[in-house]
């Protein structure tokens, strides 16, 4: 008898329950989890066993669920985060352990961390860091740099233990939004789509350069059962452009007649998910005919180079320029100069959630459920691309699993809006590990040239720098990092004397946008390594040679700004010094012994201006009263892991004078949150945060003002009372007499800012920002000299945030920073065409960073919320060059083109005269 | 299209005759290669053969079953001749990949970085494959014969890698070099087995993996090597001595740079097996 079985139902044992699915042969464990068992809690990053969000427990073992046929658990015991979380005392452990660490940020890779650590625990209840890498290095995290995951893992066993921290403002409060992160709950962008949502595919071009000319597409789709619709530009009603500068709205929707890169949109196929599942898109009509491909900035800046645009000449899109007094003078007149130049490459975003969402017409209106870190420009941008009213469009965004720059522009939106409006249905889409890789923006390469000089006191004389940015085939952000690069690339340093030019180059490659930092980490790898050989060469110490020069209250920038107060770095620098002086004995006393391996010490400092760049960039934040007494505020700021969900409340809550634990918060939704702003800029603690503190103070007055008391009564919110005590006497507010408005609020707040800045003249001098946030980093790496292999041994890193709303939400921007500085800094190379993929394109793993001391600074600016400063950005941009400088210090080898990959380094130490 | 659960193994070999199919035990591999395209054919899925499972003792050596895991190999109780086996086990992937891919994936796969094979070529294992003509031997450095491309007959199963029996004393080690610490695909890889009698090296075979299409022994090195005292002996391990790389450039490194590693590697390799430490 034939006992083998041909395609039949599967049944198996899914989080203790008996379930059956009928999977179609080559049917991945976690589409049948996700789509036909509605277990959302499976989070899929790659389909390629490189990112481990899918992983869960088969027969108890931890197995990458995109890699298991779904036959392959017949009879078997599967558990996910969800089952787990409910009964499992390791996983209800880490809930604790893992919220009180804030272990997870964004939260789309916690599932995969959780159950793989779930899996340790049963063994090893008590583990060591070791054994947590060991157990999770199948699992990438983009967020949190892993140390708070180690330690959620290292500590759970005693998390019956953990003391609550205080949720006020000042205090290391769990996130408000953290336990559904923790339970699987959390609804990212592929989590939402209706049931029955028709699926959406794009047709991208397989060229970076080429004209194409579209075939039968109606006979095609006749040939293709369950096709609903094809979209091509000729179904764009409105504008066939989406970008996000105006003046450089230039990326097409669907390209027409001629392609720029490889990964461009010509067409979206929408069907059924059953003739969507089956159709084989390379089948799609359409003649292609390969063009000349500008690769990089050589490419592109030659004589006789074909134009991307006719009208931007020289393929160069843009510039920025920042000048202070005479720098070539001041260079002619310095005692010492260095001059050098530098690389870096394309570097991915690597969210571990690929963009998705769904769109539906709901009364006649259009709402967009996507994964985004600006619900406001994608309605602009939608109504624009649709020819739609704004009032016409909600954006409701889903949780984001990891943004990081380029999920402020539009993705998959104008697809599935397209779609839907065609259609009529709900439609759906969800990229490819490999689609978000090659379609989504990148940040920038740079080509840089620096010329820095300083008298023989140490007092630097003169700068000049010329930065090539690669700037992909469309804008993007380009136009915002040729302008940050110039306002930055002193670093937090008086330069009287300075010149820095930047230019955005169009090429054939993925559109570089923002990522964390807009350009400014790249320039700081120039600048800041360039200063350790000016130091060297005034025989200098290089943290002393940096206090020298720090900027300090009343000293003007490069482009003449002048803060009377606020400005932190010198503390910051002041505060590394033990560290510093002890790092460096402990290198050389291990380097006197030492042949093969050279250790070395390395520092580096940045500042980063929090908001637009002389841009108008308000945010608005509404809250109110109901008569039930509920106190509501309208969060719009969006939380992509970074804690304005927290962040934003604890500061209402403190301006309006009340514990959090009585607002209700809502929010974002373009329906019911008044914009606040893209995330972006690290600008939302620092601009949402006021627009916060000033809705809770106008709506404390608000309700002072009912109770007619003076201006330091207390409020309390308990049991749907509003009670107002001054003087030691208590009212309850009599809600039921006001009339709530057409919100239904009896008492409400709106309350808008705009961080007070000045334009930039023709030589860049103006007020670009309101404040500026401060960071030192310092690091100790392991040089393995033959091999060409960096290994960072700790980091410790100084931030000057002003306040902190939120310590423990502080560490984990640091913490996420350096991991992600690192990784720019040792690995991470973006290849057009060739490292579309999570395995050939390396991020770090939870194995490659070591410990990081953070040490947080409250130098407080005057316009923060409370002093508060933006931080998103400043913890990444210190760390490649602190790395290079401790590579440098350890065995004087100059890393001058970014990531150093062993090959690299290993040419940069025989250069150096390592055999 | 239909997915084929195979009971016996006279079930996957007939299946597998009848037509065109792939034969799949952990997945790791095939899901991948995959990606996101439409499938419509056949897949055989081997890993419910529980004669496929396990690494045993024979009287000729040993026999470990085609769908062993990764795992079970590192969790086998095994002489430290499989030291290397087992460091290279715990490199595979991650240990998701590792408790579902299989020792005879990895193979049939043939990766020029398959971790596996460096320290199954100083093992001296042969490959099993059976079909339903019956079951033939062939050596590994035979059956693997470029990138992705092995022996392996289209009607064929790999049932089994046997290893002959090995000296006592044998000690086998790996080192990995790769640009991060888990998750990572070699830019190079050495096997070293040796045994030392009395301070000097009496036997060693040597393996590189991710240098050239197959990975493969570097024989001309292992001679030189053959009867030097243990002292010092990485000294011995110099450029002119390893021969026949024909390494690529490729994302992760250049040719340049995985030439000069290679020495690097083979050195911390028989250092590792010398001492237990690299």
């Amino acid at each position: 008898m034939d006992k083998s079985a041909a395609t039949m139902a599967t049944s198996f044992t899914l989080n203790g329950e008996i379930v059956q699915v009928d999977p179609t042969a080559g049917e991945r464990l976690s589409h049948s989890l996700r789509e036909r068992l509605d277990r959302k809690d499976v989070k899929i990053g790659c389909n390629a066993g490189d990112c481990g969000a899918c992983t869960v427990l088969v027969d108890g073992a931890p197995v990458c669920a995109c890699l298991m046929a779904t036959q392959q658990a017949t009879g078997r015991k599967v558990e996910t985060l969800a089952g787990l979380v409910k009964a499992d005392p390791d996983a209800q452990a880490l809930i604790e352990s893992f919220q009180h660490h804030q272990a997870a940020q964004c939260g789309i890779c916690t599932p995969g961390m959780m159950v793989s650590a779930v899996a340790l625990l049963r063994n090893a209840p008590r583990p060591d860091a070791a054994q947590v890498q060991d157990a999770l290095g199948g699992v990438l995290c983009r967020c949190t740099g892993y140390r708070k995951i180690i330690d959620a893992v290292v500590g759970a066993h005693a998390a019956d233990q953990l003391v609550l921290a205080p949720i006020e403002l000042g205090h290391n409060a769990r996130r408000f939004d953290g336990l559904a992160k923790v339970t699987g709950t959390e609804r990212f962008g592929d989590d939402v789509a209706p049931a029955g949502a028709l699926l959406a595919r794009v047709i991208r071009s397989p060229y970076p350069s080429a004209s194409f000319t579209l075939g039968d597409i109606a006979g095609w789709q006749a040939n293709h059962p369950g096709i609903e619709a094809i979209l091509t530009a000729k179904d764009v009603p409105g504008l066939n452009a989406f970008g996000v500068i105006p003046g450089f709205i230039d990326q097409p929707v669907f390209a027409v007649n001629h392609v720029r890169f490889r990964g461009e949109a010509i067409a979206c196929v929408v069907g059924d998910a059953d003739a969507m599942a089956t159709l084989d898109l390379g089948g799609f009509p359409v003649e292609w005919t390969p063009q000349t491909t500008l690769s990089d900035i050589e490419d592109a800046i030659a004589p006789d180079a074909p134009l991307l645009f006719e009208d931007r000449k020289g393929n160069i899109m843009c510039g920025g320029f920042v000048q202070c007094g005479d720098a070539d003078s001041a260079l002619g007149a310095a005692d010492v100069t260095i001059e050098a130049s530098y690389k870096t490459s394309f570097v991915e975003h690597g969210y571990i959630e690929p963009e998705a969402g769904f769109a539906e017409m709901v009364d006649g209106r259009l709402h967009v459920h996507a994964c985004t870190q600006a619900p406001g420009m994608d309605r602009d941008t939608l109504a624009a691309v649709l020819d739609m009213p704004m009032a016409d469009i909600r954006i409701v965004p889903t949780a984001v699993g990891g943004g990081f720059g380029s999920k402020i522009d539009v993705s998959l939106q104008p697809f599935i809006a397209l779609a839907t409006l065609k259609t009529g249905r709900p439609v759906r889409m969800t990229y490819s590990r490999n689609e978000t890789m090659q379609s989504t923006t990148k940040r920038h390469p740079a080509e840089i040239n620096i010329t820095l000089g300083a008298k023989a006191d140490g007092t630097l004389s003169g700068m000049r720098f010329d930065g090539d940015f690669n700037t992909g085939a469309y804008a993007s952000w380009g136009p915002t990092v040729a302008n940050r690069v110039p306002v930055h690339a002193s670093g937090p340093y008086h330069i009287a004397d300075y010149r820095a030019r930047s230019r955005a180059v169009h090429t054939h490659c993925p559109p570089s946008g923002a990522f964390r930092g807009f350009g400014v980490p790249q320039s700081a790898i120039a600048q800041e390594t360039a200063f350790d050989l000016l130091a060297e060469k005034l025989g200098m110490d290089p943290l002393d040679f940096r206090l020298k020069n720090a900027l300090e209250d009343n000293i003007p920038t490069v482009c003449g700004q002048v803060f009377d107060q606020g400005v932190g770095i010198k503390p910051c620098l002041e505060a590394l010094r033990p560290a510093w002086e002890l790092a460096k004995a402990e290198c050389a006393e291990f380097n006197a012994t030492q042949s093969a391996f050279k250790r070395g010490v390395g520092i580096a400092c940045a500042w980063y201006g929090c908001g637009n760049t002389s841009l108008p960039n308000p945010s608005t934040i509404k809250a109110g009263v109901r008569a039930d007494g509920t106190v509501v505020l309208h969060q719009g700021a969006m939380d992509i892991g970074q804690g304005s969900n927290t962040v934003i409340p604890q500061i209402f809550a403190k301006a309006l004078g009340v514990s959090i634990d009585g607002v209700t918060v809502l929010g974002a939704d373009t329906d019911i949150t008044p914009d606040a702003g893209k995330t972006s800029a690290s600008r939302q603690t620092f601009v949402s945060g006021n627009a916060a503190l000033k809705a809770g103070e106008a709506l404390r007055r608000a309700i002072l003002q009912q109770a007619n008391v003076g201006p330091d009564a207390e409020i309390t919110l308990e049991g749907g009372k509003v009670t107002v005590t001054d003087t030691g006497q208590a009212q309850t507010l009599d809600l039921s007499r006001l009339e709530p408005n057409a919100d239904g609020y009896v008492l409400m707040a709106q309350e808008t800012y705009d961080p007070p800045i000045k334009p930039l003249d023709e030589n860049g001098q103006g007020i670009p920002y309101a404040q500026f946030g401060y960071a030192a980093h310092l690091v100790v790496v392991e040089v393995d000299i033959a091999l060409g292999l960096c290994k960072p041994l700790h980091f410790i890193a100084a931030h000057d945030v002003g306040r902190a709303i939120n310590p423990l939400l502080v560490e984990g921007q640091v913490h996420g920073g350096i991991a992600q500085g690192l990784g720019m800094a040792l690995m991470e190379e973006y290849i057009p065409g060739r490292t579309e993929n999570l395995h050939d394109y390396l991020i770090p793993t939870i194995g490659d960073i070591p410990p990081i001391e953070t040490l947080v600074l409250e130098i407080a600016d005057a316009h923060g919320p409370y002093g508060a400063k933006g931080l998103g950005e400043h913890v990444l941009i210190p760390t490649a060059p602190a790395i290079f400088n401790a590579i440098y210090h350890a065995t004087g080898a100059k890393v001058t083109h970014a990531p150093a990959t062993p090959t690299r380094l290993r040419a940069a130490l025989q250069e150096a005269g390592h055999a | 299209m239909s997915y084929i659960t195979a009971t016996t193994l006279e079930d996957a070999l007939t299946a597998l005759a009848a037509g065109p199919a792939s034969v799949i035990a952990g997945g790791t591999d095939w899901f991948p290669s995959q990606g996101d395209r439409p499938f419509d054919g056949t897949l055989i899925d081997i890993s419910r053969l529980v004669d496929l499972h396990g690494v045993t003792q024979t009287d000729r050596g040993w026999r470990i079953g085609a769908a062993t895991t990764w795992t079970d190999i590192i969790n086998a109780n095994l002489p430290p001749a499989f030291d290397g086996l087992k460091l290279a086990a715990r490199e595979v992937g991650s240990i998701q990949i590792q408790n579902t891919g299989t020792i005879a994936g990895n193979l049939c796969n043939a990766s020029p970085a398959a971790d596996g094979v460096p320290p199954l070529l100083t093992l001296n294992a042969s490959v099993e494959l059976t079909s339903g003509q019956g079951v033939r031997e062939i050596a590994l450095c035979d059956f693997l014969q470029g990138v992705r491309k092995t022996d392996r007959a289209a009607d064929e199963i790999l049932t089994a890698i046997h290893i002959p029996d090995l000296p006592d004393g044998s000690k086998g080690a790996f080192v990995k070099l790769g640009a991060r610490k888990y998750l990572v695909i070699s830019i190079c890889m050495v096997a070293v087995l040796l045994q030392v009698k009395d301070d000097t090296l009496t036997d060693i075979r040597i393996a590189i993996g991710a240098a050239s299409p197959v990975a493969q022994r570097l024989t001309a090195l292992e001679t030189a090597l053959r009867g030097l005292p243990t002292k010092g002996l990485t000294n011995a391990i110099t450029d002119d001595l390893i021969t026949g790389l024909a390494p690529i450039s490729d994302v992760r490194a250049t040719a340049e740079y995985r030439q000069t590693a290679a020495t690097q590697v083979i050195q911390r390799a028989v250092t590792l097996a010398l001492e237990g430490d690299a």
